[in-house]
């Protein structure tokens, strides 16, 4: 049964790493980004476990920039991949130009709450 | 769509036909006729609207007329003082606001346990019109912000209607919400409240959001997240919308409706739009730390596993494969989020339902447990009669519509059926309540009210088109199968038309109905300030009785500057905000003990009252009384609600006590401690000498109809010292203790 299913996960990683290695650059570079902010998150939640949560808005502010900025990635990559037909009509650049726009927003927010 | 697309195909067709048959010259008339008819309606559509949005501001101005420009009722004599400072002192001072004045002696903190929403509006708009060089008073800036919004309100609804079903369905639901009594009654003139503008900021949220699911767009979904933050700075009902919206959510991912766009814009509206109500001192934390803010953050986890499921879905190409990936994802996620909730809850980082949420889901609750809560009548759960007296017609519309909905599911009607469908359950379980459930229902009725409308003046006009194919046909012979089958349907076209025409009427019966329900309620029930009363005279003249504000300005003018007073929480916002004195309790409240400890001393003998009030530095003890006037909400008929909440902490105070045979009554039959409770004395002190009615007994009491039973009251620790030309207000001083010798 163990032996079964290590080897399913075996088979599930290696035919997604083939199905992932045909996906665009650039959306690529935009997983990377995302991996790269999710993984911040998860330091910070770390520390927050060991040293303690004292200056709570800060560790939030620090959380919520790292999820924030993963999700609207996220978004971004929704948005600017050729394969989702729903985003057909939204050019690349409108997307863009949104990701900025929320970014800023969100981390101006940050900004104030940082304290 | 079925039925008003079928039929605007059936115009275009019949126009197409007629083009066809006629000559080059008849074309170009007909396009140019075509573009008339499209800025015609376009012109109708604006001018509609214009007109709706004057409507709903006039039609709260009834107050305004009747009595003069006026802050309204309790809590809005809070709201008032409050931008009166913050005009006068600037946002930081107001921010930082230590408010000595109420709960004395703990204060309050005011700028941390407030919704500044409604204050920084109001202070915003009459800074603005400062600076147009407009010298308005912030008292008429604060009468006027409610209609104002309730005037946006409209607006907002006609864009939300265009967005879930079309512009016809749009402009009938701003009509109808513009005299909609359940919303007017928290809109009119001087009610200056916070849901004035949080209904306003409510759709705004909603429409975003909807706005947002349609298109995907980043840039709506950033949109409504400010949206929620204003709607967090101005009521604390936005738990509505974090809950309604992750609901909605839920229910199109278990439907299989889930698409990137829900997840565009869920996902950044939730983050955005939780750090931005963070900013907001009240709420703080809460969206991380209550468990009422949990879902919507579950929801938000959920999403990304189903984001995760759906890329590695597309990613595989192996169905087996997935299915094994499925399993032990879904089951770490599932383990992973019991245990996280489990640990949050169990350690206390989460704080569990409040009282409040609890009383929402289960109606008994706040009965059982929370007398403060249940006493407040707002929160009284909804009578029958009600609900027809704030939506009339709209009572049946609302299924009707729920059934055009049905008919055309997509993501906008799911959420508007669903925000139908939970406020209308709010609505049942407290009254007040029946304000958020009133833009669904208008909504939603006038998608039934547009389609219905729409379809039949399609049958009822159906006659002259099939002339028009029919002589297009007999010209052209392209279609002649066409024409044999329109002319079966004429057939049976008169009966038809007449009924369709017979239903257009009844319609407008109806509609018109509304109107005029609408205005009446307005100005009968919903446009008294409650402040100044007004009666009928015996002659069917107007009696106006303006004592509240003879007492508070009695107090401002005669007591020291340092007096407190006390009295029931009721009046605690308007004896700060217009007798400009310290009080005990007010209507925010937060500490039940305080309450409690000001119930206990109404409801003991006047000794044990006096020890009481000694101890919390009472100067003045302000009771209203209605026996004279028969003004039915005074004093003596809360009174239970005194003992229950006093009692409910202090065990000395049984409510059996006051009550003789469960039965609560005043004259001769009533309880000895009722008779000679403080709250009973200071009531009816020399009320035994006055002869209220022709015919009656000295001391009949008007306001419940009976002759007291102790006419013959002592004060032995308080004295009268101003009682109201109607008696509504008396207020006695509190003596300083006896000398020793």
């Amino acid at each position: 049964m163990v032996k079964s299913t290590s080897k399913d996960a075996h088979a599930l990683f290696h035919s997604l790493r083939s199905a992932y290695a045909a996906t665009p650059t650039n959306l690529k570079i935009i997983d990377l980004y995302v991996v790269f902010s999710v993984f911040t998150a998860l330091i910070q939640v770390v520390y927050m476990a060991i040293v303690g949560s004292f200056p709570f808005n800060s560790f939030l502010s620090g959380v919520l920039s790292c999820i924030g900025t993963a999700v609207l990635a996220v978004c971004l990559r929704i948005q600017v991949n050729k394969e989702n037909k729903e985003f057909k009509d939204l050019p690349p650049e409108r997307a863009f130009a949104d990701f900025v726009l929320c970014n800023l927003v969100l981390h101006l927010v940050i900004m104030n709450f940082l304290g | 769509m079925v039925g008003a697309g079928t039929g605007a195909k059936k115009t275009t067709t019949g126009g197409a036909e007629v083009v066809k048959s006629g000559s080059g010259f008849s074309t170009m008339l007909k396009l140019k006729l075509k573009l008339k008819t499209k800025q015609q309606e376009l012109l109708l559509r604006v001018s509609i609207l214009c007109l709706v949005y004057v409507l709903a501001f006039v039609t709260r101005l009834f107050s305004v007329l009747r009595y003069e420009s006026m802050i309204h009722e309790f809590d809005p004599y809070f709201n008032y003082r409050t931008t009166l400072y913050l005009t006068e002192k600037g946002f930081y001072e107001f921010w930082n606001w230590f408010d000595s004045d109420s709960w004395y002696p703990l204060g309050r903190i005011i700028g941390g346990t407030l919704y500044p929403g409604l204050m920084v509006t109001a202070a915003v708009i009459y800074w603005l019109l400062r600076l147009l060089s407009f010298a308005v008073h912030i008292r008429e800036v604060c009468v006027l912000t409610a209609p104002f919004f309730a005037s946006n309100t409209t607006i907002v609804a006609y864009f939300f209607g265009k967005e879930i079903w079309d512009s016809g369905a749009g402009l009938v639901a701003a009509a109808l919400i513009a005299i909609c009594p359940g919303y007017i009654s928290r809109s009119v003139a001087g009610s200056y409240d916070n849901e004035g503008v949080a209904i306003f900021a409510l759709l705004f949220t909603f429409y975003l959001f909807v706005k947002a699911v349609n298109t995907g767009s980043l840039a709506w979904a950033l949109a409504s997240a400010f949206g929620y933050f204003y709607m967090v700075s101005a009521w604390g009902g936005y738990v509505f919308i974090i809950n309604l919206i992750p609901l909605y959510v839920l229910v199109l991912l278990v439907t299989g409706r889930y698409s990137m766009r829900l997840y565009v814009a869920y996902n950044s509206m939730y983050v955005v739009g939780m750090l931005l109500a963070m900013q907001i001192r009240f709420v703080g934390f809460q969206h991380v730390q209550s468990g009422e803010h949990m879902a919507a953050m579950g929801v938000f986890f959920l999403m990304q596993v189903f984001y995760m499921l759906d890329w590695v879905k597309y990613l595989l190409s192996d169905t087996k494969l997935f299915q094994a990936f499925l399993r032990i994802t879904v089951t770490t996620a599932l383990a992973v989020g019991a245990i996280a909730l489990g640990l949050g809850t169990a350690s206390g980082y989460i704080s569990p339902w409040t009282g409040r949420f609890y009383s929402l889901l289960d109606p008994t609750y706040a009965k059982d447990h929370i007398p403060i809560i249940a006493s407040v009548s707002e929160h009284q759960p909804t009578a029958w009669s009600s609900f027809m007296f704030d939506f009339h017609i709209l009572l049946f519309l609302f299924p009707a519509g729920l059934y055009f909905c049905f008919k055309r599911l997509s993501d906008a009607t799911i959420f508007i059926v669903m925000y139908g469908l939970t406020s209308m359950y709010f609505a049942g379980v407290m009254v007040r309540l029946i304000l958020v459930a009133t833009p669904a229902v208008c909504l939603i009725s006038a998608i039934a009210v547009s389609a219905t409308i729409k379809n039949l003046t399609l049958v009822a006009r159906a006659r002259n088109n099939n002339k028009v194919t029919h002589s297009g046909s007999l010209k052209g012979s392209t279609s002649s199968s066409k024409a044999s089958s329109k002319a079966s349907l004429d057939q049976s076209q008169p009966i038809q038309r007449n009924g369709a025409i017979a239903l257009l009427l009844g319609a407008f019966y109806l509609l018109s109905k509304y109107a005029t329900h609408c205005t009446w309620v307005t100005s009968e029930a919903y446009s008294s300030p409650s402040i100044v009363l007004a009666a009928r005279g015996a002659h069917g003249n107007r009696v106006i009785f303006d004592d509240y504000r003879e007492a508070y300005f009695w107090l401002r003018q005669n007591t020291p500057q340092d007096a407190k007073v006390m009295s029931w929480w009721d009046y605690g916002y308007q004896i700060t905000a217009m007798g400009n004195r310290t009080v005990i309790v007010d209507n925010n409240t937060w500490n039940n003990t305080h309450i409690a400890t000001v119930g206990r001393a109404m409801s003991s003998y006047e000794d044990e009252a006096y020890e009481i009030m000694r101890s919390l530095d009472v100067d003045y003890v302000l009771v209203v009384f209605g026996g004279v006037t028969g003004y039915s909400s005074d004093d003596i008929n809360k009174f239970l609600w005194m003992v229950r909440i006093g009692g409910g902490v202090f065990p000395v105070i049984k409510e059996p006590d006051y009550l003789v045979n469960g039965e609560y009554r005043v004259d001769k039959g009533a309880a000895p401690k009722m008779l000679n409770c403080l709250m009973y004395k200071l009531s009816y002190y020399r009320f035994g000498e006055l002869t209220t009615e022709y015919g009656k007994p000295p001391g009949y009491d008007r306001a419940r109809g009976v002759e007291i039973g102790n006419k013959d009251i002592k004060l032995e620790y308080l004295e009268e010292a101003f009682t109201t030309s109607n008696w509504i207000v008396r207020i006695y001083k509190v003596k300083p203790p006896n000398n020793r010798w």
